[in-house]
């Protein structure tokens, strides 16, 4: 299995969940069918227009119906952001294999569950709604509920326990580590830049060779650079996990981000960054550092607040073997990889585990406040958008690409609080795919359907596609599809003593044949060749037996032969070997040796030989041996 | 010390054979030349220092020769020589290590560069800059990553424990592997974990021997002893000197006597010479990977290398009054600083020195270890030693429990022992051949060793081939070992073995059928259907295991083996049976011509 990614979307379906009673939330009007029918009002609520379920916010599960996840004996995972379904697979699907990451992932995604399951489990809701579920319901429910899909799978959010039990059946690589998988197959983790520990996986036999290319970057940023090389030569490279934003170039959402961030602050309004709790926060943490001073931001205050957050930072600093070589060198030295260090030593980042506690004392306005869940359904930075959202003077900056912020922004609506979108998302765009398989070259390319097609919004934009040949193959939710490769060679090992036995003949110039005849033994997929067993002797007990017991083992194969037998030089050979009244006769398609004397006929033609004679074994073993010595043994 | 392909050989270049002076290994494994590690030796101050390269330099480049450098730690008598060899001498090739090494390394090296020359004045030593065009040549290496040295040579590094870095490295080329284990320890401490391998069974594992006849009490013990000595002196107000290297060691003794300290309230000052502390804390912190499982587990928290009781030393507090515990690099009292802490408390019996690692011949450290009391200096200045000598084995090697169990773990043919000394390792070496059935070796400085191995041929089968083969070994009656048959086509360095028929195609031959037939005359008025039926008839009830089939034409098969029943042209009474097979099926039409020969039992009507 690829990857075990959690689509998250869904929660931007369900009402926020705040952390302290919100008046507003609780008290939006309950939602009723056109024919005033109110039966749903205490699930569905309404709000400038848009429709959520009050209830705890669920997710959507990758699908679990097609295959029984028992068999599936390993699961590899390229980064953090796609393990986020590990415990709904490996705990309540009878999965017992083993799940395949690098530490940094294993530990940033750690983070990553810790801070969803601390900022569900922290509001707990009474109320949990169901009846909204309901196929025939679910119709008569305005978009984007009605067309939600896979409403009957969504499941609430998993506990920490069954965290720790998922994470438990990981097994720890690094990047180039080659795996056996059962003898069969290898497996390597290889760097793709685009997150700390993010992997591409090579799925190799010795002659085949399948690339899993998920979130790979090719910009520089903190991760070690993508390993491009080690891609090459691969029959099939499954292509995914694109830039979700394929317009938008980082960079220069970046400086958008610094700036707005400085307008607002200036103008005495605060910042809002709903963010994850690891990754692009550190890169813009390191902008940051290198713009305060000269934006004159010196005495606004940062704040980061998350669960994780003093993990997350200290965690950072700790991996520098997977970070990108200017981050490694500074290791060296021996200084923190991360400036942020230096921003917290100098107290211009605070961080705090929740607003609770030592943030309300310490809280000063105007700031900066970079907190989750970017989907503003939960976590801390619900309360923000509440406290700060009537006022123009404060602004939400928004660089997360994985929700809509639109959608996000649905619940809170109608908004004083500016708005600014500065999606963040270093991952391939459609111009450094087609660089990037020019380099890489793979037979075939596999790929979601979407990426085959420009975007439904952007029709028009054929560039914002996959373009290769031949055609990229696609895929889409709960298809099966085949790889367009055949297997045909499988190594085996030749013993020495076989090897040593074998007699080479050159049939053409630097071809060399030989004929092999061995004992196969195939333990755990290894295929060995040894020599065959000496012949017995025939033992005493002999007469005892019946003659069905002397039959030979005519599993003895014998070669085939190729060749043809030149007549003259053949006649010559029988001759020498005693035959003396050798006659030939020529027919349509060769010749006829006649050995008048022992009543002997070879028809000779140029692909076949028939020795016709009286059943004499000697004489048959004779004229076959002068035959064979004119042929090649397969 | 030839590399051919089959064979490797290694030599032991002076020093790391049966001596704990330096480390310096030279292997040759399917035609590649591998060095493992460069050390020097603590206890010349001349040219014996540094290995002896004219092995290889008469013949030519170092560059030429070698594939590759491993370092397998930070360790001077493991990576000591590295500018001289590679910037004095001459080498450009790779040089592989981990990260952390890669980062301890340089620094250390300048630390001995500053002792030898600024300090004692030596000349033709290594310069600041040759150090660091050395380290530019390092290429760095995670744990467990395949490093491909070239399309052939491939080497892989495994936690060794012993210091922060140390690995052990696996070199491999085809199907033959050696595995260098550098120095490693197997039971974790309070800083480090555990030295690990898989079951990667090599053709030979060369393994380091310090503790080779040592199986040391409980690691609890010897902390327990240790504290209990500090304390001691400390309550007596005497002064302790632990000379160590700043890294190593002494992280671990500091977390041992941070937390002792904690918990007893004591007050008396603990005490980390020169820079380098900080900086050293500072590495660990950074390279908190690879500490041991509960430090890394609980570094959010609290970070272990974060001390409260040690503080810095500056020179002047050695003549403070009062006890104390300073420790001073370096660890065997061959110079710097702990050498002059050591100068001025040696005469006061109040005060302990505890040299709590191996120190090597030569040094004041091995002086005093072995009942040295009155030690030459300097300008004939005679030093008597009154203070308390204590040793204390924290270094952390493996003992020989430890040494067996590696070899257990990676199940080698060979087993090699270096770094350490003659009469113990003679010892070990008997117990691994008599444990583990594997050849032992032990080589002297110098000596070159040759082992000869017999790689399995690796070959391409075509899976058509393959699978066929393998459905029949599914068969029940599959109980003698059945027979592959197939052609090996061998272009270039391409080996292929396919089935005849595939082998014949693809080299675009045809096949020549070779068939047989032979008259059997059977005496037998009957007609030549009745005779044919006479046949399969017998036939059948002979040959159980064969498919016996009466075709319509009247012909009978075995087979593919066609009879056919024709009138005498002479004789009436006699029948001609037409036994005719193809070459492949030769041993059964063989044998039914001699059965028909026989003739048919009168039995049958």
């Amino acid at each position: 299995m690829l990857d075990c990614g959690l689509d998250m979307t869904s929660t931007l379906n369900f009402l926020p969940l705040p952390l302290v009673q919100s008046p507003r939330l609780s008290n939006l009007p309950g939602w009723s069918l056109k024919d005033g029918n109110a039966f749903l009002d205490k699930e569905l609520k309404e709000c400038s227009g848009h429709v959520f379920v009050d209830s705890v916010p669920e997710f959507c599960l990758p699908e679990t119906e097609l295959i029984d996840l028992s068999t599936v004996d390993v699961i590899l995972i390229s980064n953090y952001h796609c393990m986020m379904a590990l415990p709904y697979i490996t705990e309540h699907t009878g999965f017992t294999g083993t799940v395949y990451a690098t530490e940094p992932t294993v530990q940033i995604g750690r983070l990553l569950m810790e801070e969803l399951v601390n900022f569900i489990e922290r509001v707990p809701k009474a109320q949990s709604a169901s009846l909204w579920k309901n196929k025939d319901i679910q119709r008569l429910l305005p978009s984007p509920l009605k067309d939600a899909v896979e409403v009957s799978t969504w499941r609430r959010c998993y506990t920490m326990q069954e965290v720790n039990s998922a994470l438990s059946k990981i097994q720890l690589v690094g990047y180039s580590q080659k795996i056996e998988l059962f003898g069969a197959v290898q497996v390597t983790p290889l760097s793709s830049g685009y997150a700390l520990g993010s992997s591409n996986w090579i799925i190799q036999s010795h002659y085949e060779k399948v690339s899993y290319v998920s979130g790979s970057s090719l910009l520089t940023t903190h991760p070690q650079p993508m390993d491009q090389a080690s891609l090459k030569n691969s029959d099939v490279l499954v292509l995914t996990g694109l830039t979700q934003i394929p317009t938008a170039n980082p960079d220069g959402m970046v400086g958008e981000f610094c700036s707005n961030l400085a307008l607002t602050v200036r103008n005495g309004g605060n910042v809002l960054v709903p963010c994850y709790p690891s990754g692009v926060i550190y890169d813009l943490l390191e902008c940051l550092y290198q713009y305060i001073d000269s934006a004159g931001l010196s005495n606004i205050p940062f704040y980061f607040i998350s669960p994780v957050a003093n993990s997350s930072l200290e965690f950072s600093q700790i991996f520098a073997e997977w970070l990108c070589h200017n981050k490694q060198t500074k290791v060296y030295l021996p200084e923190p990889p991360f400036p942020h260090a230096e921003l917290i030593q100098t107290n211009k980042l605070k961080h705090y585990p929740s607003l609770h506690g030592d943030f309300s004392s310490d809280f000063r306005q105007p700031c900066v406040v970079f907190t989750g869940h970017p989907s503003l359904r939960f976590g801390d930075v619900v309360h923000f958008m509440e406290l700060w959202g009537k006022s123009s003077l404060n602004t939400v900056i928004f660089t997360e690409p994985d929700f809509s912020y639109l959608e996000a922004l649905a619940p809170y609506q109608p908004l004083a609080m500016k708005c600014i979108y500065c999606p963040i998302d270093t991952r391939l765009n459609f111009i450094q795919v087609s660089k990037l398989l020019k380099e890489v070259q793979p037979l075939h390319v596999v790929c979601p359907e979407q990426y085959t097609q420009p975007p439904p919004a952007q029709s028009h934009r054929m560039d914002l596609m996959i373009d290769c040949q031949p055609p990229a193959m696609s895929y889409r939710r709960a298809e099966v599809l085949a790889l367009p490769f055949k297997r045909r060679y499988e190594k085996i090992e030749i013993m020495p003593e076989l090897a040593d036995s074998l007699v080479p003949m050159e049939i053409k110039p630097g071809i060399s044949l030989a004929t092999v005849s061995a004992v196969l033994h195939t333990k755990d997929n290894k295929h060995v060749l040894q020599p065959p067993p000496r012949p017995t002797q025939p033992t005493g007990g002999k007469k005892r037996k019946r003659a069905s017991d002397d039959i030979p083992d005519c599993k003895v194969l014998k070669p085939l032969l190729s060749g043809s037998i030149p007549v003259e030089q053949f006649v010559q050979a029988l001759e020498k070997h005693g035959f003396s009244d050798v006659k030939v006769e020529d027919t349509a398609k060769g010749h006829i040796v006649l050995l008048q004397e022992a009543e002997t006929l070879i028809q000779i033609e140029e692909d076949s030989t028939h020795i016709i004679c009286d059943n004499d074994e000697m004489l048959r073993v004779r004229l076959r041996d002068l035959v064979l010595k004119f042929l090649q043994k397969f | 010390v030839c590399g051919v392909n089959g064979r490797f050989a290694w030599l032991v270049e002076g020093g790391a054979g049966q001596d704990v002076g330096r480390s310096c290994i030279l292997v040759s494994i399917g035609g590649k030349n591998v060095m493992l590690d460069c050390g020097m030796h603590m206890g010349f101050n001349d040219d014996r220092r540094f290995p002896d390269f004219s092995y290889i330099t008469r013949n030519g480049r170092l560059t030429d020769f070698l594939d590759c450098v491993i370092i397998s730690h930070f360790h001077l008598d493991h990576c000591g020589a590295l500018p001289y060899f590679s910037e004095m001498v001459g080498y450009d090739g790779p040089i592989y290590m981990t990260h952390p090494t890669q980062a301890i390394c340089p620094i250390l090296l300048e630390d001995y560069r500053k002792i030898a020359v600024d300090k004692k004045g030596e000349a033709n030593f290594f310069t600041s800059q040759m150090i660091k065009d050395c380290m530019k040549k390092v290429v760095a290496v995670h744990l467990h990553q395949t490093v491909q040295v070239d399309d052939e040579l491939e080497i892989k590094a495994y936690y060794a424990g012993h210091v922060l870095g140390a690995a052990m490295f696996q070199i491999k080329v085809g199907s033959e592997s050696v595995v260098y284990t550098g120095d490693y320890n197997m039971t974790p401490d309070r800083h480090l974990g555990a030295a690990w391998i898989d079951k990667c069974r090599p053709n030979l594992l060369i393994t380091e021997s310090t503790y080779a006849t040592t199986i040391r009490d409980s690691k609890r013990c010897r902390e327990r002893d240790f504290l209990k000595k500090v304390h001691e002196a400390v309550e007596r107000g005497g002064k302790v000197l632990i000379p160590v290297f700043a890294l190593g060691r002494a992280q671990e003794l500091c977390i041992l006597l941070e937390t002792f300290w904690e918990r007893m309230n004591l007050k008396a000052p603990i005490y980390f010479s020169t820079g380098l502390t900080e900086k050293a804390n500072h590495y660990y912190k950074l390279f908190i990977t690879w500490t041991n499982q509960k430090i890394r587990k609980t570094f959010v928290q609290r970070n272990m290398f974060e001390f409260k009781h040690i503080k810095a030393f500056d020179r002047a507090f050695a003549d403070n009054p009062g006890p104390m515990v300073v420790f001073a690099t370096p660890g065997m009292l061959h110079a710097g600083q702990s050498l002059q802490i050591f100068r001025k408390w040696a005469g006061n019996e109040k005060n302990m020195v505890i040299m709590p690692g191996y120190c090597v011949q030569g040094t004041v450290g091995h002086k005093i270890l072995s009942g040295q009391r009155k030690l030459e200096m300097e300008g004939r200045q005679v030093l008597e030693v009154k203070m308390q000598v204590e040793y204390m084995s924290f270094s952390a090697h493996a003992d020989a429990k430890g040494i067996m169990q590696l070899v257990g773990q990676a199940e080698p043919e060979n087993v090699l022992l270096v770094h350490g000394e003659a009469k113990k390792m003679e010892f070990l070496k008997q117990k691994i051949e008599q444990e583990f059935r594997v050849s032992c070796y032990m080589p002297a400085n110098g000596e070159t060793v040759t082992l000869p191995t017999s790689p399995s041929i690796p070959v391409g089968i075509s899976l058509g081939l393959l699978k066929r083969e393998m459905a029949q070994g599914l068969l029940p009656d599959a109980k003698k070992p059945r027979l592959l048959h197939g052609t090996l086509i061998m272009k270039d360095s391409n080996f292929r073995l396919v089935s005849s028929e595939q082998a014949l195609k693809e080299l675009g031959l045809a096949e020549h059928q070779l068939r047989f037939t032979c008259r059997v005359h059977l005496h037998d008025p009957r007609k030549e259907q009745e005779t044919a039926m006479r046949v399969y008839s017998h036939l059948k009830s002979v040959l159980k295991e064969h498919c016996v089939q009466h075709l319509p034409d009247g012909s009978v098969t075995v087979e593919s083996i066609l009879i056919q029943a024709a009138a005498h042209s002479e004789d009436p009474g006699t029948k001609v049976l037409l036994v005719s097979w193809t070459y492949q099926d030769e041993e059964l039409g063989s044998h039914l011509t001699s059965l028909l020969k026989k003739g048919l039992p009168q039995a049958a009507s």
